[in-house]
Order: C-alpha cells, then sequence, then structure tokens
C-alpha cells in the first residue's frame, strides 16, 4: 500500500499513468481530480519559470504556443537543482531539434541570448577597470598582456540577426533586424544586462579575450576575422559595459 | 561572495513580516508601514552577485530577515541534495539570517525538481527519515531550523500518524523549532475533513517560531467537495484571520508572515494585510 515517490512523480509528468494506489479522497475512495492539483502546479509552475527567462522566445512563438512547448520540455528536462534561475539550459539545443520551430531558425539563438542574460544577471560582482591603466602601460607590453572580461560577459556568435530580433521584440521602435550574421555581446552594467551586435570583427575579438588570448594575439585574430575591424569601437563598448576587470601583463623571464 | 557579518537583527521580532518581493523594493525602503522583517526565499538568492544579493544586503541592513528553502526535499526519500545543502549554508554563512525555515514535504526524487512541495505519508518509517534529514540540515547549518507544516490535498491509506503527532516527535527527536502556516491548516482541514481548531488545539504551540498567513483559490473535487488551493495569490481570507486569532490566543504573539507570491499587488495592498495582522497581535500582547 506504500506510495514510491518515482510513481508519484511519473504520474505527475504523465497524465496517461494512473494515479497512484493509496492515495484517497477523504472518503477513503482513489484520488483522482485531487491527484491533478499536483500536475497543474508543477507543469504550470515550471512553465512559468521557462517563461520569465524566455520572454522573448515568448512572443517570437505566441503565448498559447509557448505553453503548449513549455509542457513538452519541462517533460524531457525537468530541473536538476532547485535553483530555478539556472533552469532552462538545454532549452536552445531543444529548440534546434523541436519540429514545430524547424521554419524559426534564429529562435536557438534568440534563446542563447536569454540564458546568457539570466546568467549575466546573476554573476558575481566585479570592479572594472580604470581605462586610464591602459594608457599607463607601455604599448609592446599591453599587446603581451591579457584582457580579463567580468563574468557578466557573454558572446553569442549567430548565423542571424540575433541582437536585432531580440531588440525588436523586447523594446518598442526598435529597428527592424536585416538578414544577417550578428555577433552578440551581453554585458552588465551595474546591475542591467545589456544586448548589443557587435560591429565586423568584434565577435573573433572578443571570443579570442574570454579564451584567455594575449591582446595582441586577439588583434590580429580580429583584423584576419574582418578587414573593417576597428579596436576603438569594440573596446569602448567593453569600457562602457564594465566588461574590462583586469590587465594581467606579461611576466618577463 | 559579498561583504560577510551581516549580523544585525538576532530573531524576528513578535510582529508582522512580508514575503519579499523585488518590485517592493524601492516602496519598502521608503515606508515599510507596519512591515518589520521580511521573508526571503532561499532559491532566489543562490546566484554570484548582481541585484538580487544587493538588495538583500540593503534590506539585511534595515530589517531581520527569515530565510526561507522551498528546495530541499525535506520529505523526500531521497538523501538530502548535499551541493543544494552547501548552496543553503553559504547564503546563512553571508547573510546570518534571524531565521531559518524549510517545509514538511518533498520536491526532489531522482534528480528531478517538481517545483511544488509534495505531501508524504506520516508512518514510523517517515518520522525516522524526516528527522534524520532536519538533524542533517541542523548540523550543516548550525543553527536550528523551523518545519512548516505542509497544505494537503488527498490522504494517504498507509498513513499510521497525526500530522500534528508527526510533528511533535520530529521536534522530540531533533530539538528544531515549527512554523505553522495557518491558511495550510485551514486548506488542509477543508480537504480532509478534519477539524482545524481540533489541530490548533493539539498543536506543541510552545514550539511555534513563527505563523504563516496566505491566500486560498477554492475549487471542486471529483465528488463535488470544495478543494482548497494553496495559492498565495490573493488576500487572507476572513476565516483564516479567525483562525489566526484564536491561534494567537493560545500561544500569545509571535512572528506573522504575510505570504503573496503570485498576483503579486501593489505595495500598499499588501501593507494593510500587515497592518490588519498588527491588529491581532496588540490585542495578545497588551
Amino acid at each position: 500500500m506504500s506510495v514510491k515517490q518515482s510513481d508519484f512523480k511519473n504520474a505527475i509528468f504523465d497524465a496517461g499513468l494512473p494515479v497512484p494506489n493509496g492515495l484517497c479522497n477523504p472518503d477513503g475512495a482513489p484520488a483522482q481530480k485531487r491527484f491533478s492539483v499536483y500536475r497543474n502546479n508543477v507543469a504550470v509552475s515550471l512553465s512559468e519559470a521557462l517563461e520569465v527567462t524566455f520572454p522573448v522566445v515568448r512572443t517570437l512563438v505566441g503565448d498559447e504556443f509557448f505553453k503548449a512547448m513549455a509542457g513538452v520540455f519541462l517533460r524531457q528536462h525537468a530541473p536538476s537543482s532547485p535553483v530555478l534561475m539556472r533552469y532552462g539550459a538545454q532549452m536552445p539545443a531543444f529548440l534546434d531539434s523541436f519540429e514545430p520551430v524547424a521554419h524559426l531558425g534564429y529562435l536557438p539563438d534568440v534563446a542563447r541570448i536569454e540564458l546568457a542574460l539570466t546568467r549575466s544577471y546573476h554573476a558575481a560582482d566585479t570592479m572594472p577597470i580604470d581605462p586610464q591603466v591602459l594608457q599607463s602601460i607601455a604599448p609592446d607590453d599591453l599587446l603581451l598582456a591579457r584582457l580579463h572580461l567580468a563574468p557578466s560577459v557573454h558572446l553569442i556568435r549567430s548565423n542571424w540577426p540575433a541582437a536585432s530580433l531580440y531588440h525588436a521584440n523586447s523594446t518598442p521602435n526598435a529597428t527592424p533586424p536585416v538578414m544577417q550574421a550578428e555577433d552578440v555581446l551581453i554585458t552588465r552594467p551595474e546591475y542591467d544586462p545589456a544586448v548589443t551586435a557587435l560591429p565586423a570583427g568584434g565577435g573573433a575579438f572578443v571570443a579570442a579575450l574570454l579564451i584567455g588570448t594575449p591582446l595582441g594575439e586577439a588583434l590580429k585574430t580580429a583584423s584576419a576575422a574582418s578587414d573593417d575591424f576597428d579596436f576603438t569601437t569594440v573596446l569602448g563598448l567593453l569600457l562602457a559595459g564594465g566588461a574590462l576587470i583586469k590587465v594581467e601583463e606579461h611576466q618577463k623571464g | 561572495m559579498l561583504d560577510t557579518n551581516l549580523a544585525k537583527f538576532e530573531t524576528l521580532p513578535n510582529r508582522p513580516g512580508v514575503g519579499y518581493k523585488p518590485q517592493h523594493f524601492a516602496d519598502i525602503m521608503e515606508d515599510a508601514g507596519a512591515v518589520e522583517w521580511l521573508e526571503v526565499h532561499a532559491e532566489n538568492y543562490m546566484g554570484d552577485g548582481g541585484r538580487p544579493l544587493a538588495q538583500l544586503r540593503h534590506l539585511a541592513e534595515q530589517f531581520p530577515i527569515s530565510v526561507h528553502g522551498v528546495g530541499l526535499s525535506i520529505g523526500g526519500n531521497d538523501p538530502l541534495d548535499v551541493d543544494h545543502l552547501k548552496r543553503l549554508k553559504h547564503l546563512c554563512d553571508w547573510l546570518n539570517p534571524a531565521s531559518f525555515s524549510e517545509h514538511l514535504a518533498w520536491s526532489t526524487h531522482d534528480g528531478a525538481y517538481l517545483n511544488d512541495l509534495i505531501a508524504l505519508p506520516y508512518t514510523e518509517a517517515t518520522v525516522s527519515s524526516v528527522a534524520d534529514h532536519v538533524a542533517q540540515v541542523q548540523d550543516v547549518l548550525g543553527r536550528k531550523m523551523l518545519l512548516e507544516n505542509p497544505s494537503s490535498y488527498l490522504a494517504f491509506a498507509e498513513s499510521t500518524l497525526s500530522e500534528v503527532d508527526f510533528l511533535a516527535e520530529v521536534v522530540k527527536r531533533t530539538g528544531c523549532g515549527l512554523l505553522l502556516d495557518i491558511n495550510n491548516v485551514f486548506i488542509s482541514a477543508n480537504n480532509l475533513k478534519i477539524g482545524a481548531i481540533d489541530y490548533i488545539d493539539a498543536f506543541p504551540l510552545e514550539h511555534v517560531g513563527e505563523f504563516h498567513l496566505g491566500g486560498h483559490d477554492e475549487d471542486v473535487d471529483d465528488a463535488g467537495e470544495v478543494l482548497l488551493i494553496d495559492s498565495h495569490g490573493r488576500e487572507v481570507v476572513d476565516p483564516v484571520w479567525a483562525l489566526f486569532d484564536y491561534t494567537l490566543g493560545k500561544s500569545g504573539p509571535r512572528p506573522t508572515l504575510i505570504e503573496w507570491d503570485a498576483n503579486v499587488p501593489p505595495w500598499p495592498e499588501l501593507a494593510a494585510e500587515a497592518t490588519r495582522a498588527t491588529q491581532i497581535l496588540d490585542k495578545v500582547t497588551s
């Protein structure tokens, strides 16, 4: 007669399974609708958690569709911890293979932006460098130095205009997207993460910094990626976003 | 994380508090009204930094804080999630809250977190398992915890103990305190057809460190019986206030929390619920 929590859990996620034996109404009759309170609470609360993390994906597919899709997602990917700010990491991969949204090729990248925004929002607080520091280092030494980026910084390299789509569906009067690839930078000046489409070569540059490449090599990588790479503009974006937190000078042997 | 040692308030006052919602931050800092302390859900403050922790640090400078966990799954058959317990310890060590509480319920099984507080049967086996879990939590956190009575929608045929006897036994074995949710008593009494007054009369009120008051919704079961749902999405109803009044008459004043987690109202509406709690607390304080 003992109700197993595994049966309870499985029946919550699969309404086709019978309510476990031993769960009763107050008159002793087997519980039916009373069990569905749990089915409903779990599905609705996890779906709402996904809505909080993916508001723009929801706008792009519509409220009703999102709820139905969230129902499929949460049954395949229940949260692995009670810290729901980290829930939904599998959403981009899920969207990549979810047939009903196959025609919306940009959707996984928009989901990647939204995941990065949540991670950025909860990332550790850091102190940005004073831009003067960059001028105080001799140019040759600066080229050998590594620029450390804040833990709130993320980069999404998209084959779609993902940043423009994000803005167009979250900000009134945003510029309509133009069909082009975009490298998307997430920074967090103080507490509110911001989404920026990087100019040409910027994605290659930030990607190089993120893996600890010295500045000189990162500049070469960026220039190789695009003739139009402009260091000053990208540096300005990083400084404005409070993204540079340390200049680690090369240790001379 | 942030600067340590926020140990300003050692206990919750026997006054009203509310469940903190970030949209009320500015209102609370300007004029908290009758609200004298705040409760936060632990799991919302387990990031590494950013606005949530910055706000919490500001609030903790002015108000006693209660940390209320919703994800430990103390009533689960599985061992407690030690990673989650570490996160709780990290938060409590930093914040040094005036109180820590969790639920008599389960929410995680086989690595899947269900984000709901699910009831468990009350048997000799489950009382041992819950007591072990509570003892483990108190041991890791290095502090006494309060265990909250759940809201029930259905009964377990295998139960051999009443909920009150179950809770009293856990207190006896672990030295934990209790968090008595008056709204949950009202909901469970209706849903399981037991007497709410009988429940309160049997409850070991001397171990209650905090009361919860919240709103619920109404539905019906397959037999057409009224089924109350613990939604925290509206004001506290009059019969719950009356049950609170009755309970306070027996227990004396205790820290009393208004919970409003869904359809969160503008601050004045929530503060008005705290004012109403003050009026009842004042009757038994004087």
